[in-house]
């Protein structure tokens, strides 16, 4: 998985600014976040850093696979056990006693369910690694036995 | 919301909770189950077949043929029934008694042993909901539920808030995992799993039965007296404890005395409960329904009004021994599920098959009649691993018959 480093360790580490953040550290962190994108970072489409512009590109979500948040469900581990619909604390705060009781979800606030035998999400700028008040929550990491979902 | 709930017949969970949408009176999607019960519930890839020596017919004259053959054996066997709702379990019973036919199902090698204990009260048990509500520590003994029951922990035992039980399993609950290797099951219990050797449950049974005790536990592997008490004593300080016991425990039993022996002294110093990993949906139900009739669990002759009972009556016994000339096998794939060597055994004698798919058995069997999926195609109902009763309604319209109506066609040409 990535780290913030490790994709420091792509940025021009020049502190430009141009980005809007106050240095590459930072930008590199709402790289990780989904607060940014690759193309926010202008010096990195000079050509010296092409090569890591496409690492980076390819680092962070391949477009369409991870949501808004950085999370990705890899579906093909998935065994839809459920594990993470019931472990997800946004799960269990919007629907104490669906979800979070283990049973089908009875709110369309949920970001995790299964559907077809196979976890979905919904709501995923909800997930508590997103936005302002973001915090490291690993509910359903470590409670899925498949490792099916990443966050990147 | 307005939702309608099915029930999962894909195992012995049998989880209440399932959505479905239909497409050209087909179930084409199923939601909050698991990937194995969507599996269950969507239509086999290969239906079964109405057949007659491999050839093609109709559903009377396999029904006519079957029981033809059954009066014609002089020592049939009745077998499967884990996948059958009780309703069809009963009629099998019927039907066995009618023919003089012995009667055995899956559990005789899979969980029969403890169904037996729980029936005959050697063994407290507790109920799923109570679980859920209740427990704090919950033991997964020689079971790998991630896999062959993957709702377990979050519909029940370790993920879900419950009455007492309120503030979520990192604070509330402690999930145990004792297994001879690092399952999916044991990944999630992190540094509650416990290693052992094959064949080492009775020793550490044995064990934690002297550690609960007062005594020093050894065991021969190289599992120190410090790391056994650790166990002990997080068994000990649970206010509501479940031992989930799967088929790896019972395998390596030779009889299940140690582990009553450790559940007797757990109920002196905590409050524990055991409950059977039991596999298909409705086997558990075999075991209730045949124990009412004769007060045993699985393994028997009828003989007139006489009831024989014992290993000697267990499929793959008849099998070896060769004491049966035909079977009839509802829903069920010994073919593929024996050991080979009593597998074909099958080959030499009429077999007849009550199946939804096309099984290894069904290709292979003299008489296969098609029946309607229970828990899709047809409602019923069937006993939960934790022994409560489940009634599910079919989700679908068919025009094939339910196992327990075509066993009553054929009682009827008896
Ligand atoms: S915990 Fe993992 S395997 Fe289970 S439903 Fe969630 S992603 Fe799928
Ligand atoms: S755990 Fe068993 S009963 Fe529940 S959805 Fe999965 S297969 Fe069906």
């Amino acid at each position: 998985m990535t780290n913030a480093l490790e994709i420091y360790q792509l940025l021009p580490k020049t502190n430009c600014k141009q980005c809007g953040k106050a240095t590459c550290m930072a930008f590199a962190a709402a790289l990780l976040s989904r607060e940014v994108v690759v193309d926010d970072c202008p010096p990195l489409k000079e050509d010296k850093f092409k090569e890591n512009y496409e690492k980076l590109s390819e680092i962070i979500t391949p477009a369409g696979e991870a949501s808004e948040s950085g999370m990705i469900v890899h579906t093909e581990k998935c065994i839809g056990c459920g594990n993470c619909v019931v472990a997800c604390p946004v799960n269990v705060a919007e629907d104490p006693y669906g979800a979070g009781s283990g049973n089908a979800p009875t709110s369309d606030n949920v970001i995790l369910r299964v559907e077809d035998g196979v976890v979905r999400l919904s709501n995923v700028s909800q997930c508590r690694r997103f936005g302002k008040n973001k915090i490291l929550c690993n509910g359903c990491i470590v409670t899925c036995p498949t490792k099916a979902i990443e966050f990147v | 919301m307005e939702n309608e709930y099915y029930v999962c017949t894909g195992c012995g969970l049998l989880c209440d909770d399932i959505e479905v949408e239909l497409e050209d009176g087909k179930v084409s999607k199923v939601n909050n189950a698991c990937l194995k019960g969507v599996a269950r519930l969507k239509e086999c890839n290969r239906p079964a077949e109405c057949r007659i020596d491999g050839a093609p017919a109709s559903l009377e004259d396999a029904i006519i043929e079957a029981a033809r053959i059954l009066k014609e054996a002089d020592s049939p066997v009745l077998f499967g029934m884990g996948n059958s709702t009780s309703q069809a379990q009963k009629n099998a019973i019927e039907v066995a008694k009618r023919t003089g036919a012995y009667f055995d199902d899956t559990s005789s090698f899979c969980q029969g042993p403890v169904v037996e204990a729980i029936l005959e009260n050697k063994i407290r048990t507790c109920t799923l909901d109570e679980v859920k509500d209740k427990a704090d520590v919950i033991v997964y003994w020689g079971a790998d539920p991630s896999n062959s029951h993957p709702r377990h922990l979050s519909k029940y035992t370790y993920f879900p808030r419950g009455k007492e039980r309120q503030r979520g399993w990192e604070e509330d609950r402690t999930a145990i995992c004792i297994d001879v290797r690092k399952s999916d099951t044991a990944t999630i219990c992190g540094d509650k799993f416990y290693q052992i050797p094959p064949q080492a449950d009775e020793e550490l049974l044995n064990a934690l039965a002297n550690g609960l005790s007062g005594k020093v536990p050894k065991v021969s592997f190289g599992m120190g007296p410090k790391k056994i008490l650790e166990l002990a004593n997080m068994l000990k300080k649970a206010e509501f404890g479940v031992i989930c016991v799967g088929l790896g425990l019972v395998y390596s039993l030779e009889e299940i005395e140690p582990l009553v022996r450790l559940m007797d002294k757990l109920n002196e110093v905590s409050n524990f409960h055991l409950i059977p990993m039991v596999g298909q949906y409705n086997m558990r139900g075999s075991n209730h329904n045949l124990h009412e009739e004769t007060g045993y669990i699985n393994r028997v002759k009828f003989t007139g009004n006489d009831v024989e009972h014992g290993a000697h009556c267990s499929v793959v016994e008849l099998l070896r021994a060769r004491t049966v000339d035909a079977a009839l096998i509802i829903g069920s794939d010994p073919m593929s599920s024996l050991p080979g060597s009593i597998a074909k055994e099958l080959l030499d004698i009429s077999v007849i098959t009550i199946d939804p798919c096309n099984t290894l058995t069904s290709r292979k069997a003299k008489v296969s009649i098609p029946a309607a999926t229970a828990g899709s195609e047809c409602g019923g109902t069937a006993v939960r691993m934790d022994g409560v009763e489940v009634e599910f309604k079919a989700m679908t319209e068919t025009d094939r018959m339910c196992d327990a109506e075509i066993l009553e066609r054929i009682m009827g040409e008896l």
